[in-house]
């Protein structure tokens, strides 16, 4: 099975009932897939005209309470930025998978890259809260599109999975989990009468619970500022616990979120840096180095924003150097080294050129 | 009829500027509503951003205010999720037309089962009245200082081209006409298209000279001319009068009711 397969099976098992995409290499498989799946189950496809409309007919049907999705690539992932942030602050859960390619512009359609690490974060504009989550292999595909969905569902944030070419395209066999072996968290539904919802109130978990359209709440939805109950606001107090409670939710929850995957660090005097499918090179070139006696291990971060912070200062105070090998000028080591805080020396490997990074090239390096 | 009935009445004072036409088409909507004898509940309102796109938050249904241009694919979501509900989507020109232009002709295309009621002022007015892409050729706007020298689009040609199955332009000025079309347009299984010619007196009006709001309302009586009336005279003689009318109302698959029947079908496949 395909990671492009994965992802769409993942989608399925977490619950989808509506996807809406534009096709673009290398993420076209995912909406083939589903276009077959989805009818069968008695869910809803739709090819729409671009990716932008995509973006908005997701979050339309998840206003209504389906669980929703779409998926792209870099171009695609571009044009949706500005509903992206509309799902950020009217807190409309829904699942982005961007499968990255080459960039900037129509870049390199068939060929890998990790260039969208800091757009995933910051493509839409104002400070806004999304998750994004980068899986290096097909099985965790899967496990992380569930993920994502129950992410979104708990938080109501769009939740980015952050997949590259190489993650999309691999084959590798994998047995997939038994229904009943997934967990699937849905979003919390307002325990009160709908002339008492607060679509927006301030709880104590900063979570405010969430009607679907047409359920009797006839609530108000917009993506300006607005107060409790939904409405535009002007007023400074009001506009400030807003933005400040929508980007709370995700640094409140930064332990339940950020999930790390670790390998050989218990003694290591170098750590290497690596996600997606970088971090498969990285599995085998720390193999490699050991055999050669060389203390080194893996830090792989699975969710990469929020970002693990901690788990790199941790990692800086044990470690002499820090090797950062990634498919973009150096995105992630950049973010490594503002955790790292001087305390060891932090080294970027990159590659633009369309080629993934080889074991051998991150085992040259560590031996450096 | 108790406009009460349907209005947020905590909402108010609205926002729009003395003069403006939009609380006429507000009111046209809230009779055809009355009429069809539709509940608030299963009503989505659904709009762009722009002026006209203020009125979803004076009504007491599920109302969704999306980004500029795009409210056709947030509605196409919502009916696509429950197709029981009853989306109307509320555009300006500018919205439904610019930016938004794409997604109206695929709307249109797919026939899907929306109304969509367009407030046409021929001009950007939450912006400050820049030209729009139905400013008529030769008149002004806070960026067509000497006169816009593009060609306008005609909103119902474009909607009929693009395959709607309901089409039809009304005024404000023949407010009682507006919310028959608009009645019309809610029933009809499809995507249905009401473009109403309405007065930004304080932008359009007064980058063109057009007078008072009430001289605009009058210029909607001399200017248009009914399809009836139309039909009876040569084009020489009818000029440059806009037809106002219901131009188009014709059967076609309807996109939500096809996906039922794919979903059907497949599903007896095995
Ligand atoms: C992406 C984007 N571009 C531009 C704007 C600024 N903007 C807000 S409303 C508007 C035009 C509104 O004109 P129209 O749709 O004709 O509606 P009216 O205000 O006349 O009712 C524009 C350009 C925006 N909000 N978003
Ligand atoms: S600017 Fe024009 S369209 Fe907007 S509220 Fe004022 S009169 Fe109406």
């Amino acid at each position: 099975m395909q990671g492009n397969e994965a992802c769409a099976e993942g989608a399925l098992a977490a619950g989808l009932s509506f996807f809406a995409g534009y096709p673009i290499t290398p993420s076209s498989e995912i909406a083939e897939i589903l276009s077959q799946r989805l009818p069968r189950i008695g869910g809803r496809f739709i090819q729409m005209e671009d990716e932008i409309a995509s973006m908005g007919a997701v979050i339309g049907a998840s206003l209504v309470g389906v669980k929703a999705m779409t998926a792209t690539s870099g171009p695609g992932f571009s044009l949706k930025q500005e509903n992206i942030g509309y799902a950020a602050i009217a807190e409309i859960p829904c699942v982005i998978v961007n499968v990255m390619r080459g960039g900037p512009s129509t870049g390199l359609p068939t060929l890998p890259s990790q260039g969208d690490v800091m757009q995933a974060r910051w493509g839409s504009h104002g400070d806004h809260p999304v998750i994004v989550l980068a899986p290096y292999s097909v099985r965790e595909t899967f496990e992380l599109t569930v993920r994502a969905f129950n992410l979104a569902e708990q938080y109501r944030v769009p939740v980015i999975l952050l997949m590259d070419e190489i993650v999309g395209h691999v084959n590798e066999k994998v047995r997939l989990p038994h229904p009943s072996e997934i967990e699937i968290i849905d979003r919390q539904k307002p325990m009160v009468s709908p002339e008492d919802y607060l679509p927006y109130c301030q709880t104590e978990d900063d979570i405010p619970p969430m009607a679907n359209f047409g359920e009797g709440y006839r609530y108000h939805v917009t993506g300006l500022c607005h107060d409790e109950t939904g409405f535009p606001t002007n007023d400074p107090a009001k506009i400030n616990s807003l933005l400040r409670r929508i980007n709370r939710k995700i640094e409140r929850y930064r332990d339940d979120i950020i999930e790390v995957a670790e390998l050989e660090l218990g003694d290591a005097e170098i750590g290497v840096v690596a996600y997606g499918s970088t971090a498969r090179s990285a599995r085998r070139a720390v193999i490699m180095a050991r055999e050669e006696g060389i203390k080194v291990g893996l830090l792989r971060p699975v969710t990469l924003w929020p970002f693990p912070e901690e788990q790199v200062t941790k990692l800086a105070d044990q470690v002499k150097r820090i090797i950062v090998p990634e498919m973009n000028l150096g995105q992630v080591a950049q973010l490594v080294k503002c955790s790292a805080e001087g305390k060891t020396k932090v080294v970027p490997l990159t590659r633009v050129d369309g080629e993934p990074i080889s074991p051998q090239q991150i085992l040259d390096l560590l031996k450096k | 009829m108790d406009y009460n009935k349907y209005l947020r009445q905590d909402k108010f004072p609205h926002i729009w500027c003395e003069g403006c036409g939009n609380g006429i088409v507000l009111k046209a909507i809230l009779r055809a509503i009355d009429r069809i004898g539709l509940s608030k509940d299963e009503i989505v309102m659904v709009s762009g951003i722009g002026c006209s796109s203020r009125t979803p938050g004076y009504c007491d249904f599920n109302t969704l205010h999306t980004t500029h241009g795009r409210a056709l694919t947030f509605a196409t979501g919502v009916k696509m999720a429950d197709p029981k509900l009853t989306v109307i989507v509320v555009m300006g020109d500018g919205d439904a037309t610019a930016i938004g232009g794409n997604h109206f002709i695929h709307a249109a295309r797919r026939n899907i089962d929306l109304t969509a009621i367009i407030f046409n002022n021929y001009i950007y007015g939450m912006t400050g009245g820049q030209y729009s892409p139905t400013t008529p050729f030769g008149m002004h706007g806070s960026t067509a200082p000497y006169g816009s020298i593009e060609h306008p689009f005609d909103i119902s040609a474009l909607a009929q081209a693009a395959g709607s199955t309901f089409v039809a332009r009304g005024t404000v000025y023949h407010a009682l006409l507006l919310d028959k079309f608009i009645e019309r347009a809610i029933r009809k299984k499809g995507f249905s298209v009401v473009e109403a010619l309405t007065p930004c007196p304080i932008m359009y009006g007064k980058w063109n000279r057009m007078g008072t709001a009430s001289n605009m309302l009058k210029w909607y009586q001399g200017n248009t001319i009914s399809l009836k009336a139309a039909s009876t005279i040569s084009p020489e003689q009818r000029g440059e009068k806009i037809v106002t009318g219901v131009l188009v109302d014709i059967e076609k698959p309807e996109y939500t009711e096809e996906y039922n029947k794919l979903i059907e079908r497949v599903q007896n496949m095995g």
